[in-house]
């Protein structure tokens, strides 16, 4: 049995898509540098191989289309016709014809190309007359262009038949627009085609599959045939007409005896009698469907009068086959699509009909003879009358009875249905605990704490804890009593209040020493270390030092004499000399003080301070102008000496520029002003 | 940042698993596997870690260490010894400060079988675990006297010591001559204005 498969036809290219292919393909598997100062036999074959590429490719791709697509002559007769009533057979021939012309010349085309090639005798020739030749194949392709959008189109309707297959049980339905031929096959197989109210909504052939007595039979529904002379019908009537030709089917007739299709019995009837001529040799089965909307007893003489001349008629084809002839059973049958009531037998006649026809003509065929020799049935002869039932053993049978009872018995209620009464899945938390095994039923909602004062308890579990915990208090117990005894400390010289005063000002004394001298090492680097002489912030006084001895419990009063006196004249000296205006010079010999050094400079002090002026008065005799001439004088003698710089500030050699020229002034355009100047 | 658990480079992050449901009351050791809580012990400074704090990592070789804060965790990354790392317990064990072997210590025992349920099981653990902490904690206790024992006798030797030494900061050596006691010189009051007033 071959499947009419118009699936695997490969698809067709529009014209210029084609073309786009081709020369793409050229572009790509041929080598494309070619330069002019090459061999001029290679740049000859250069040419010639893509000229002679695309030729080849053309030509297979043209072949593989016109080999694809069947001949509508060496296919099944039905699908011949069924292809020349939806495409037209003439059409569809010249198409192909077509494509085959288009190969021959584009193969022409081609040779002669090739031919003069050969004596091209520059680049820019060769490559000229490549591009004429691909040129010429692309607008044959392009003039046949038409053609291949057809061809595609068929192409894309082909694959959409339905894959009927001519030889197999078929069962064909047929009856006039919106009789219930649809609904029957989507009754009785798994077919499922559109039922509406409208006539014409079957627009083509559909194929349903259903079994019958172990066997597949292929049921067609057919879209509906009105009663018009054969040349007016339309390709949809055609293709139904086609199916009944050209199938060796059983044919079930409908008939819609209510008249709610919009046609009456009386017309149905007619258009029976005008295609009867296709009903030879095929078993035939009047089908009056509708009949919840009216019974077959029910309708009008004429009507009755004229089914029977149907029924009359499929007899004759009952006859024909050699069935019994009184057999009037399986001719006429009613059912309803709607109800389903009669669906099921319709179907199992038409099927029993077209079995007993096949059968028929198979036995009557040489070919069965050859299989009936090889099987024999063989029946066993009874030798009495005794009655031999099959036997099931006695518990088998109980076991049976008993599973049926458990099976009704037994309610289990599962998890589910619980969770689901009492709230559903968001709502009821199942109790996890209900199926623990524990030595009290009454412990299974404790809840055991896990944690306990930064312990997990789980940790100390035991069951012998108790015991435990026993011994560890008891010696607890002893432990305490043996502290008690211990619980005396030797208890050593310890301090006055006094001393540990004096402890304490001795630490704290330390303390400060420490505190100065870190301070004193961390500044160390950037603090200049002047001598005590220069003390600029006046520490170190003689108050101070003062104070300082007398906490440690010294009399101060000779040291700081002696210092006071080191640093200034004393004031006897100096009211004696302030007498002595002249300035003549004393030479007595100071008596009290015994230090020559001292002496000369009480004596140096008090003369500048007997001779003290105003600071830039002009003396005469010095040779100056004005007071502002010596100012000026002064100025300069105090500049040309520069004055030691005792106290370590900071001085003119201090100065540091650390970088000379720095980059942010010497480089760089401003953003307003000029560069000029730098 | 707390209560987050953060991923470390090359941590699996354990993640908490629902309930097993076992048709068995057990005690369940930890909710990693089958749903309950556990305290842990940071590797680092020994302290508890709860639920919900502090930061696992786990190594390639599967040893995982827990961190109760930021402070372990980074320590632990400058690769730094517990042991030497004054604030610790570990250190404080190995030096001697803190109890190190007891008998309380041993009630407290990771255990890996489960056991059924039993409610005055359960009730005794409970009560038991008071009592072991407050014995703990005396002993503690004891152990911190134990340690501090004679401590004063050597801080007041140091202290008549430093004394005797230093004197001489807050009194002359001319005035320590003839008050020889390690007291406080007088500080030094001109007497002669008073006499001179009398």
């Amino acid at each position: 049995m071959v499947q009419y498969n118009f699936k695997k036809i490969t698809v067709v290219p529009t014209g210029k898509d084609f073309i786009d292919i081709i020369l793409s393909r050229t572009q790509r598997q041929t080598p494309t540098v070619v330069h002019k100062g090459y061999a001029i036999s290679r740049i000859r074959q250069f040419y010639m191989r893509k000229v002679k590429y695309t030729q080849q490719n053309f030509h297979d791709k043209l072949s593989t289309i016109i080999e694809e697509f069947p001949r509508l002559d060496d296919i099944h007769p039905f699908y011949g016709d069924l292809l020349h009533v939806l495409y037209n057979k003439d059409h569809y021939k010249l198409a192909l014809g077509q494509i085959n012309t288009a190969r021959n010349l584009i193969g022409k085309i081609a040779k002669d190309y090739v031919k003069l090639l050969k004596y091209g005798d520059s680049l820019y020739r060769c490559k000229s007359l490549k591009v004429a030749a691909l040129g010429r194949m692309c607008t044959v392709i392009k003039r046949v262009g038409p053609s291949l959008a057809y061809l595609e189109q068929i192409r894309q309707h082909m694959a959409r038949l339905p894959s009927i297959d001519p030889n197999t049980r078929t069962i064909l339905i047929c009856g006039y627009p919106n009789v219930g031929k649809s609904s029957f096959i989507n009754k009785i197989t798994r077919a499922d085609v559109d039922v509406q109210p409208y006539a014409f909504t079957t627009k083509s052939l559909f194929v349903g599959h259903t079994d019958y007595k172990y066997l597949r039979y292929q049921v067609i529904d057919t879209p509906g045939i009105l009663d018009r002379p054969f040349e007016d019908r339309n390709i949809i009537e055609m293709c139904s007409i086609t199916a009944l030709a050209h199938l060796r089917a059983a044919v079930l007739f409908f008939l819609d005896i209510s008249g709610s299709c919009g046609y009456s019995v009386a017309q149905q009837a007619a258009l029976f009698h005008s295609i009867k001529s296709l009903f030879m040799n095929k078993p035939l089965i009047i089908v009056c469907n509708k009949t919840d909307l009216q019974a077959l007893e029910g309708i009008s003489e004429d009507d009755m009068k004229l089914v029977m001349e149907m029924k009359a008629e499929a007899m004759k084809t009952l006859i024909g086959q050699g069935g019994e002839p009184t057999n009037d059973e399986g001719v006429l049958l009613t059912m309803s699509t709607l109800t389903e009531e009669g669906v099921i037998a319709v179907k199992n006649a038409a099927c029993e009909r077209l079995l007993d026809q096949r059968v028929e003509l198979k036995m009557k065929s040489k070919k069965l003879n050859d299989c009936l020799n090889r099987f024999h049935v063989a029946m066993p002869k009874p030798r009495d009358q005794k009655e031999r039932p099959p036997c099931i053993p006695e518990a088998v049978l109980e076991a049976k009875a008993k599973k049926v009872e458990q099976a009704a018995e037994k309610q289990k209620k599962l998890e589910r249905d619980l969770e689901n009464e009492n709230g559903g899945a968001g709502v009821y938390s199942a109790s996890l605990r209900k199926h623990y095994i524990l030595a009290n039923d009454e412990w299974k909602e404790d809840i055991m704490p896990e944690i306990l004062d930064g312990h997990n308890v789980y940790d100390f579990v035991d069951p012998d804890i108790l015991q435990r915990l026993e011994e560890l208090e008891r010696e607890e117990g002893m432990h305490q009593e043996h502290e008690a005894d211990d619980d005396f400390e030797m208890d050593g010289a310890e301090l006055t209040p006094e001393e540990q005063e004096a402890l304490a000002e001795i630490r704290k004394k330390k303390r400060l020493l420490i505190q100065q001298h870190r301070v004193k090492k961390s500044t160390a680097e950037s603090r200049p270390t002047v001598p005590r002489k220069f003390d600029k912030d006046k520490q170190f006084t003689s108050e101070r030092m003062g104070r300082q001895l007398s906490t440690l419990g010294l009399d101060p009063t000779l040291a700081i004499n002696r210092a006071r006196s080191k640093s200034r004249g004393r004031k006897r000296e100096r009211s004696i000399d302030r007498g002595d205006q002249n300035g003549t010079d004393d030479m007595d010999v100071d008596g009290n003080q015994p230090n020559k050094k001292l002496r000369l400079r009480s004596r140096s002090q008090s003369r500048s301070r007997s001779k003290s002026r105003p600071p830039y008065e002009v003396v005469p005799g010095e040779g100056l102008k004005d007071s502002a001439q010596k100012k000026k004088a002064v100025k300069l003698a105090e500049k040309s000496h520069m004055k030691r710089n005792k106290d370590a500030r900071k001085g003119e050699a201090d100065r540091v520029i650390p970088t000379l020229r720095p980059k942010h002034l010497f480089s760089g355009k401003r953003s307003t002003g000029k560069t000029d100047r730098r | 940042m707390n209560n987050i658990m953060k991923r470390f480079i090359r941590c699996i992050f354990i993640c908490k698993k629902p309930k097993d449901i076992k048709c068995f009351g057990f005690f369940l050791p930890f909710r990693t596997r089958t749903g309950t809580m556990r305290l842990e012990k940071c590797w680092f400074c020994s302290s508890t870690v709860y639920p919900g704090h502090g930061i696992q990592f786990v190594r390639n070789d599967a040893k995982i260490f827990r961190f109760c804060r930021s402070k372990c965790h980074k320590n632990f990354k400058m690769k730094r010894n517990p042991r030497k790392v004054k604030w610790t317990k570990a250190y404080r064990r190995v030096h001697g400060k803190d109890m190190t072997q007891d008998a309380t210590f041993e009630f407290e025992r990771k255990r890996n079988r489960p056991e059924r349920y039993d409610r005055h099981v359960a009730e005794e653990t409970l009560k038991a675990i008071k009592k072991i902490d407050k014995v703990r904690v005396d002993r503690e206790a004891r152990h911190h006297t134990k340690r501090m024992k004679g401590k004063k006798a050597q801080v007041q030797k140091e202290a008549a010591r430093e004394l005797e030494q230093s004197i001489h900061m807050v009194k002359a050596p001319a005035v320590l001559q003839k008050e020889p006691s390690l007291t406080l010189a007088k500080v030094y009051q001109k007497q002669t204005e008073d006499r001179m007033v009398e």
